[in-house]
């Protein structure tokens, strides 16, 4: 059996992180037959709701919340198989997944609870699952504070996939989260292995897209055009492989799952100083909105 | 009305206790008071008391917490190394030197357990992280005590929240320098007592000391047939030593002593001992069980509080090595009987039929029970702060009679137990110290001996008598009385 390799996704917030990994992972899945475990590091809880058609699934933190503490939970009470394509008897690969979970917003802290959560998991043996071949972290927006840097710690997920579209705030935190992966990775080892672009179908979005991704040192693994089949299949709790396996969308996932499997680009990424960024966005197309004689002025007033 | 059975009077204590709870509550800690009976084999565990779970909310628990477990308990004693509590000054500077874990050397040279080294974080350090300055602590205690034998890192709370990541500052560190450098996950609010700190800090000497193989530790030692290791006894007022020297004179070769007066090379060569002794059972199990896992090495349980216990075990320790050793075991204990036939007859008849309610911590309150009974004394009540099933499964098997026994215990609960139950003794912690001497009653200090000690072994036991005596019978008690009097009066 090949060692297990452990992903993560990263992201902006609502760049579509959750649907993007639910869609991959499950391409590699039912087309790659690799077994999976899907790690929600999000108090949202809504990473593993198209494999498991439901709503939220109940988190680690809520459970332990109920229970008194974490000692008193059990592995079965917070990891759930997939359904559907996605069981355990699954004649391709299996999903499993669990949702680190977290507080209200505005209230505690989601970091800790991310830590808990996948010390949780490690000392429960959820690692050491027969026939698991990669566990897939999916984790809220930013590298904003220590705890959202433990997916990327030491022994932890060592391949970074970052989701992006070609919006600048959405380039903003792809080059942020590449500092977070700079300063984790001379200490453990994490690289990022690729931009994986969420098109929004903005200007110039694919060249922006590779040009970032070439001047972090590391590919655009993919470019995912807008489907709207994306949208009806996530409508009714599903991934589009499963809803529609020949549809041309699913096949863009499988494209993306074969070319993470295949992966062997992995690096430690050379973040943009914010002049690099802002002229990079210039020089792909935008040069005219980004003048710096415009700075500051209205349609109306140019 | 006739006289009340102990047993009865234990079980309507209980009972009022209870009363006073909202009723969520009083169904919680119903489940962990309850009354042992030696002899009732139906019960699984002593009382049949639940244990280890969350303290009630609201209550004055005597608990500790996990940084607590690993710093005070666990890595606090080991000599030689720089313990660090890394967090906000307030941790370390409380739990400096109040445990009583005598050691030899020269603070501020070459051992440190009394001293206390903290990170000091400020807003900035949480806001920012600390991950430079600690690494900035190790550097200045490298130079500033260059003969430290390595360094631990203790989590305080706010490391957990922010999530610094001290393994890699660690890790990092002893690259470049071959320095062993422990880190601790040890946050106070992780599990429900400081019995999870033990679990943390026993992992941490598995894979920090035993699987990094340190450069730095010195030759390894010439292995005999005899050597052993005191695995859980933290020489508080000097108890491993007085245990120490029985197994030596026995003919035993006393390796390491974990974590009293230890130091790290000691520890290190406790892989190739022939036997483990383990007296505290809670906080050290884990690392036992490893080491017998790993490196094949047996470990047994034994108990040198008081004669008869002491007597017991030095024979069962005696009978895992060869005849010599066991003649030597019996001549041991032959040369310890008057010395303790004289401290029996002398404080026996001056402490005969006192009753003891216990509360203390991992080992206490079954080890210490023997040590009652051998002066005559009755123990009718015990509990622990942290203990969990298999705690109290071993307990049944060390009370004498109708025992009310009582899980983390809260101040409420202890006083209205003493209240009903009226013991002559009451020996528990600090916390709980001046409450019951206020109310007139004896009492004796169960964490530290009271500044006293050693308790363990012969010497220990003449000591112990002698405290127990001092407390109980001294004239001041003459001028004060206990509340059950007082209301005889009015």
């Amino acid at each position: 059996m090949a060692a297990l390799r452990q992903i993560a996704f990263y992201g902006k917030g609502g760049i579509g992180k959750s649907t993007t990994s639910q869609n991959t992972l499950a391409s590699m899945a039912y087309y790659f037959d690799k077994n999976i475990m899907i790690v929600g590091c999000d108090p949202k809880a809504d990473s593993t709701r198209l494999i498991l058609h439901e709503k939220a699934q109940n988190t680690i933190l809520q459970l332990a919340a109920e229970m008194g503490t974490v000692e008193d939970l059990e592995l079965e009470d917070a990891l759930k198989p997939g359904a559907g394509i996605f069981a355990p008897d699954s004649p391709h690969g299996w999903i499993n997944c669990t949702e680190s979970g977290g507080p209200e917003p505005g209230v505690g802290c989601a970091g800790r609870g991310v830590i808990t959560a996948i010390n949780f998991l490690e000392e429960e043996g959820a690692y050491e699952e027969e026939g698991l071949d990669f566990v897939s972290y999916d984790v809220l927006g930013d590298v904003v504070c220590g705890g959202f840097a433990m997916p990327i710690r030491e022994g932890k997920a060592q391949e970074i996939y970052i989701v992006m579209s070609g919006e600048m705030m959405a380039m903003y935190a792809a080059n942020n989260i590449s500092k977070g992966i700079l300063k984790y990775a001379n200490t453990g080892g994490v690289r990022l292995a690729g931009l994986i672009c969420n098109a929004r179908m903005t200007d110039f979005e694919y060249d922006l897209a590779w040009a970032l991704a070439r001047d972090l040192g590391t590919q655009m693994i993919h470019f995912v055009p807008r489907n709207n089949i994306v949208q009806r299949a996530e409508i009714r709790r599903m991934t589009v492989v499963e809803y529609s396996p020949k549809a041309d969308q699913a096949l863009e996932y499988k494209e993306l799952a074969r070319k993470i499997i295949h992966n062997d680009m992995k690096i430690i990424p050379t973040p943009l100083e914010m002049d690099d960024l802002e002229a990079l966005i210039m020089k792909y197309g935008l040069e005219e909105e980004a003048d710096e004689d415009n700075i500051g002025k209205t349609e109306a007033e140019l | 009305m006739g006289p009340e059975s102990l047993e009865a009077k234990q079980k309507a204590a209980i009972e009022e206790v209870l009363k006073a709870y909202p009723e969520k509550a009083a169904k919680n800690r119903a489940k962990h008071l309850g009354v042992g009976s030696p002899d009732d084999e139906s019960q699984k565990t002593c009382g049949n008391v639940r244990s280890n779970k969350k303290t009630v909310a609201g209550v004055m628990s005597q608990r500790g917490c996990a940084y607590a477990g690993s710093k005070g308990v666990v890595w606090g004693p080991v000599k030689d190394m720089v313990h660090i509590s890394h967090g906000p000054i307030g941790c370390g500077q409380y739990s400096r030197a109040g445990r009583r874990n005598y050691y030899i050397g020269t603070t501020g040279v070459d051992t440190f357990v009394t001293m206390n080294f903290s990170s000091d974080f400020q807003e900035k350090d949480i806001v920012f992280g600390g991950d430079k300055k600690l690494e900035k602590c190790l550097n200045e205690i490298d130079e500033l005590f260059p003969l430290n034998n390595g360094i631990t890192v203790q989590s305080e709370c706010p490391i957990g929240l922010i999530g610094d990541d001290i393994n890699a500052v660690a890790k990092m560190y002893t690259k470049k320098t071959g320095q062993t450098i422990v880190p601790v996950n040890c946050e106070g609010f992780r599990g429900v007592s400081q019995s999870l700190g033990h679990h943390i800090a026993n992992d941490t000497v598995r894979d920090y000391i035993f699987d990094a193989s340190p450069n730095t530790l010195g030759e390894p030692i010439e292995v005999t047939d005899y050597d052993v290791a005191i695995i859980g006894d933290y020489n508080i007022g000097g108890d491993a030593w007085s245990s120490r020297i029985l197994l030596e004179e026995m003919g035993l070769r006393v390796v390491a002593q974990w974590s009293g007066d230890a130091t790290i090379k000691e520890m290190v060569q406790t892989t190739k001992v022939k036997l483990n002794l383990l007296h505290c059972y809670r906080s050290m199990n884990y690392i036992s069980r490893h080491m017998e896992k790993e490196y094949g090495i047996p470990w047994i349980e034994y108990n040198f509080f008081g004669p008869s216990q002491t007597i017991k075990s030095l024979r069962k320790i005696a009978a895992f090595f060869d005849e010599s050793i066991q003649a030597k075991c019996e001549e041991v204990i032959a040369k310890y009987q008057p010395m303790v036939d004289a401290v029996t007859n002398k404080f026996r008849p001056r402490l005969e039929g006192k009753t003891v309610m216990l509360f203390v911590g991992g080992l206490r309150p079954r080890h210490v029970i023997g040590a009652y009974e051998d002066l005559g004394m009755e123990v009718i009540g015990t509990g622990y702060e942290f203990a969990h099933d298999d705690d109290y499964k071993r307990t049944k098997d060390e009370i004498f009679r109708s025992t009310v026994i009582y899980d983390d215990v809260n101040e409420y609960e202890l006083e209205a137990f003493v209240k009903a139950l009226q013991p002559d003794l009451v020996a528990s912690g600090i916390k709980e110290k001046y409450v019951f001497q206020k109310m007139g009653l004896p009492y004796r200090q169960m964490h530290s001996w009271d500044y006293s000690g050693p308790y363990h072994g012969y010497d220990g036991f003449a000591i112990f008598a002698a405290d127990m005596d001092l407390a109980i019978n001294s004239p001041v008690w003459g001028h004060s009385k206990a509340p059950w009097d007082k209301e005889g009066e009015a």
